[in-house]
């Protein structure tokens, strides 16, 4: 594996065997953007794809969410939501204190989707409720255009699993946000299961309050074009961010994963781990880890790190990872970016131990998922990843 | 009775200016039972051998025939050949990050045996081969020879020549980096495989220390891509006390 790594502030070049990793020499994580963050589509200039954070979509392929030809119609997107008792469910409007409280759209997409959407839904956890079962939403369409807004508030102390699917057809941007009282622990898996001719553009920001701990599990299998922003801000001190990510990026299909960890509050923490698989001729993983540490954050501990894995010749992966510091007295920050190749060697060695080729690729597939499952911590989430993961490859392999 | 028969092979890699022919005429045959000593001086070609019959595709078979109990072998993928009976040995053996060893095994076992192996009685299997290589069980649970050390490598080559019960056993200098103990434990890994009387054994090799362990039947002299010699066990021992300049003077001005 060709391997980039670096701890703390000297930024490598990344190399690969295929597709590509590119490291940024050096980055002004604010001043990249073509805009600044804003609630307001006007705010935004329609991107014509050279900019820093449009480079690597195909826009051509956003069915008109990033220009706003895009129009919200067709079938109806559903959602379902199932939360158990204790747990309130509301639909309000944008003038809500609670929406867009986690964080203003950074792109005009995310703006877009904060303009256009009628209602949105609100799931509150009450402080202190410890939930026993997970709040599942069913995101589900068949055909239509859609823009949304989910916001999922937990009281101070609550605890609570959401599970998050997106499956079935259509057009997509929707934001979410997620705010974390005092102490609250949240857990979130999204999954995007899209089918292949799908678009979901989507900003997920965190809010985490004093003492608070944010875990989510971004798994993306589906979609012909998913374009997802995960971004982690910090309420008060003593807030802890673990940020899991998979995808396997298929034939032809655009998975792009743009992520910001902001450390502006004191003795905070950040870990991020994100791996993917590419198969097919134009797979396209986009990964990009934005951490940056003003000067107020004394005491972060952070860490980033993606894992891409090519199977076959005709994938490209873009593997960006940024950090920027500017204080030095912090525990410690680093990341490291890998993409490496399922090669001829390990090919051969599996082989010759009668192992045929496309059993072989699975089991390394397998494994090299399995590694990051492993680390959720949760059974039930892990379980489900894997079995995931194995019609995937099921379903790659037919 | 299983029997490998290489006659008059010719393998060529691709150089920088054209394909080189390594093995210029190889014949060979390897019954079940008995045990073959190559030997030879560094790029004689006997590595090329090897990866050859396990079907590595850098080599290109250029004329002769490989058979396994009449069954053409060079026409078999490279997982045909290990389900077939050919086992491999390697010299260096590949990392595969995030595979286990206990899931490879037990993939692989699978695959040759054909059928899943009972779970429990795998289990006990597995656990019995690794203590009798003195091997740390929690061994299983790492990834396939990532940060071995040389030592661990090439017992967990035996280890999977043990379970896997191949007819016949390639072994590519399967003694080279190893110090005394570990040579031990290692040739007892494959004496108690060739004890079966089930393995016919390629033991590829630059030194004559390991027959001190593994008492070869046949030992062939590889020099210049072909068997430029064959004898019983003495012919080690000649090559011991004279080394294998006559072999190598007559691969040049050949």
């Amino acid at each position: 594996m060709a391997e980039a790594q670096n701890n703390p502030a000297t930024i490598p070049l990344g190399s690969t065997t295929a597709g590509s990793v590119a490291v940024a020499a050096e980055s002004t994580v604010a001043t990249r953007m073509s805009a600044p963050p804003s609630y307001d589509v006007a705010d935004f200039p329609v991107p014509h794809g050279r900019e820093e954070e449009w480079r690597f979509t195909p826009l051509a392929r956003l069915k008109g969410l990033h220009d706003g030809s895009a129009a919200a119609g067709g079938p109806d997107l559903k959602v379902d939501i199932s939360a158990p008792e204790g747990v309130t469910h509301e639909l309000v409007d944008r003038t809500d204190p609670r929406v867009g409280k986690a964080g203003k759209p950074v792109d005009r997409i995310a703006a877009q989707a904060y303009s256009a959407f009628e209602k949105a839904s609100v799931v509150s956890v009450p402080k202190e409720t410890v939930l026993a079962e997970p709040i599942r939403i069913r995101v589900h369409g068949e055909g239509g255009t859609a823009f949304g807004h989910q916001v999922i508030e937990l009281g101070a102390f609550a605890e609570a699993v959401v599970v998050i699917d997106h499956t079935g057809s259509g057009v997509l941007a929707a934001n979410v946000d997620y705010l974390l009282g005092d102490g609250a622990k949240l857990t979130v898996v999204s999954v995007q299961d899209w089918d292949d001719d799908a678009v979901h553009c989507g900003q997920h920001n965190a809010l985490i309050g004093r003492d608070a701990s944010f875990k989510s599990v971004v798994v993306t299998f589906g979609g012909d074009l998913v374009r997802l922003h995960p971004r982690i801000d910090y309420a008060g001190p003593g807030g802890e961010a673990e940020l899991y990510g998979l995808y396997f990026t298929e034939a032809g299909q655009h998975q792009e994963h743009r992520l910001f960890v902001d450390h502006d509050t004191p003795n905070c923490r950040s870990h991020v781990t994100y791996k993917g698989a590419l198969q097919g001729q134009d797979a396209h993983a986009v990964w990009i880890g934005d951490v940056l540490i003003q000067a107020a954050a004394t005491g972060t501990d952070t860490y980033e790190l993606n894992r891409n894995l090519v199977l076959t010749d005709g994938a490209r992966v873009d593997s960006v990872p940024n950090l920027e510091i500017e204080t030095g007295e912090i525990v410690g920050a680093g990341h490291a970016s890998a993409t490496g190749r399922f090669d001829d060697e390990q090919l051969f060695y599996l082989m010759a131990r009668g192992i045929p080729a496309d059993e072989a690729r699975r089991l390394v597939v397998r494994g090299f998922f399995a590694e990051l499952v492993q680390q959720i911590g949760l059974p039930d989430v892990e379980e489900r990843l894997m079995s995931k993961v194995e019609a995937e490859l099921e379903a790659a392999a037919a | 009775m299983a029997t490998l028969e290489i006659h008059d092979l010719h393998v060529s890699v691709e150089a920088e200016n054209g394909p080189r022919e390594i093995l210029k005429g190889v014949d060979l045959t390897v019954k079940q039972g008995e045990t073959h000593a190559i030997m030879g001086p560094n790029g004689s070609g006997k590595s090329t051998l090897a990866y050859s019959l396990a079907g590595h595709p850098k080599y290109t078979i250029t004329g002769g025939t490989v058979t396994l109990d009449g069954e053409d072998v060079l026409e078999m993928s490279v997982d045909e050949r290990a389900r077939a009976g050919v086992f491999l040995a390697m010299q260096y053996p590949v990392e595969v990050p995030g595979v286990s060893v206990s899931n490879f095994l037990r993939t692989s076992a699978t695959a040759i045996r054909g059928e899943a192996p009972k779970l429990r009685t795998w289990v006990k299997e597995v656990k019995e081969a690794m203590e009798r290589l003195q091997m740390d069980p929690a061994f299983a649970e790492r990834n396939v020879n990532e940060g071995f050390s040389g030592g661990e490598k090439k017992r967990h080559e035996i280890l999977q020549l043990e379970l896997l019960k191949p007819k016949i056993a390639i072994l590519d200098e399967t003694d080279s980096g190893l110090d005394v103990d570990a040579l031990r434990i290692v040739s007892e890994g494959v004496n108690r495989v060739r004890e079966t009387g089930q393995v016919g054994t390629l033991l590829i090799t630059h030194y004559t220390r390991i027959l001190r362990y593994i008492k070869p039947d046949h030992v062939h002299v590889f020099a210049n891509g072909k068997i430029a010699e064959s004898g019983g066990p003495e012919l080690a021992d000649k090559l011991e006390a004279e080394g294998y300049e006559a072999y190598v003077k007559g691969g040049t001005s050949a």
